[in-house]
């Protein structure tokens, strides 16, 4: 590869960026938390027929150790005090899917009590339509959020003081 | 027939003036009484004619409909002759409020409390008149019929534009 191998085949050479994104896309760790049937086709995702496990998906019991928050349903306006709390428990870095037609847009519950669309709240990095979607589109949208990770440029590097991030822009 | 049911022959000799409409329709007898003696007479049908629960308490709104506005509704069922009883009560928009059925059965509480919540009637005497589904700082009574359907904070849906 016109790269000389000084300290031999075990060890490779690539960026910081490149490394970092990767372990991170390899173990996202979505909240378990779910609001309305969205939930139940999240949970089929989770479950050994379509096994989120292999993508290093693992659904986390407290927002400490969570990475990423699947906005699973219906938000109602009362939940939503709730949903935020949560959110703002979780470490940095952190993504946000909109699952479902709820999630994205109010679907139809067009009424005073539902929120019309999660990203009136959180920054939403995926958007899942269906009603509900079934769990290919939950995968495909989850390795979509895996497509946006690789494309970070430098959230590492600034978090522990090597120059500033670079914000990508949506694909 | 309405007028052979046990609990109308029994309110019609003693609240006489009370009553205002008796109905029967498909078999379930509803008894229109006026608001001011409605604990007498639900205390009355559970102590004496035995309608021991309250299988539902809640509140119509005939806005525009309906000289009175609101109208409370008492679905009764009496566990040991196996009969139900419905019991109306009409609530005047200016004078909202009636007194609280918590004393005759306890589980108007809540059901007490979903009316206020979502209509605004205030029940007199109840124990504690809070919201229970929207949330505290609320402001509004969504069922009512004129209470925007996508919130007052909101333009109305006009339908699709093309």
């Amino acid at each position: 590869m016109g790269v000389d191998n000084p300290l031999g085949e075990n060890i490779i050479t690539t960026s910081l960026d490149a490394l970092v994104n990767w372990s991170r896309k390899s173990s996202i760790w979505p909240m378990t938390f779910g609001l309305a049937c969205c939930a139940i086709e999240m949970m089929a995702t989770g479950a050994s027929h379509n096994d989120l496990d292999r993508f290093g998906i693992i659904f986390r019991a407290s927002p400490r150790q969570s990475d990423c928050i699947i906005i699973a349903g219906t938000v109602t306006k009362k939940m939503l005090p709730v949903i935020r709390t949560v959110y703002e428990q979780m470490p940095e870095p952190k993504w946000v899917i909109a699952m479902g037609a709820c999630a994205c847009s109010g679907g139809i519950f067009d009424t005073y009590s539902v929120v019309q669309g999660i990203d009136e709240a959180l920054p939403v990095d995926v958007y899942i339509p269906g009603c509900p979607p079934r769990p290919e589109a939950l995968l495909f949208g989850l390795m979509k959020l895996q497509d946006k990770i690789m494309k970070d440029k430098n959230s590492f590097g600034s978090a522990i003081g090597l120059g500033e991030r670079i914000e990508t822009v949506a694909a | 027939m309405a007028e052979n049911n046990r609990a109308v022959l029994q309110l019609k000799e003693k609240f006489a003036a009370s009553i205002i409409d008796v109905v029967e329709f498909r078999g379930e007898v509803t008894v229109t009484v006026k608001k001011d003696s409605i604990i007498e007479i639900l205390s009355f049908l559970k102590h004496s004619l035995q309608y021991n629960l309250l299988t539902d308490l809640t509140a119509v709104d005939y806005l525009g409909k309906k000289e009175e506005r609101y109208m409370m509704v008492y679905q009764l069922y009496s566990i040991p002759s196996k009969d139900r009883l419905r019991i109306k009560t009409p609530v005047n928009e200016a004078d909202c409020r009636i007194p609280s059925a918590t004393q005759v059965w306890r589980t108007a509480n809540w059901l007490e409390r979903e009316v206020f919540d979502l209509f605004g009637i205030t029940f007199d005497n109840h124990p504690d008149l809070r919201r229970i589904l929207m949330t505290d700082d609320w402001e509004g009574h969504p069922l009512r019929k004129d209470y925007p359907l996508q919130g007052p904070d909101r333009e109305p849906y006009k339908g699709r534009l093309s």
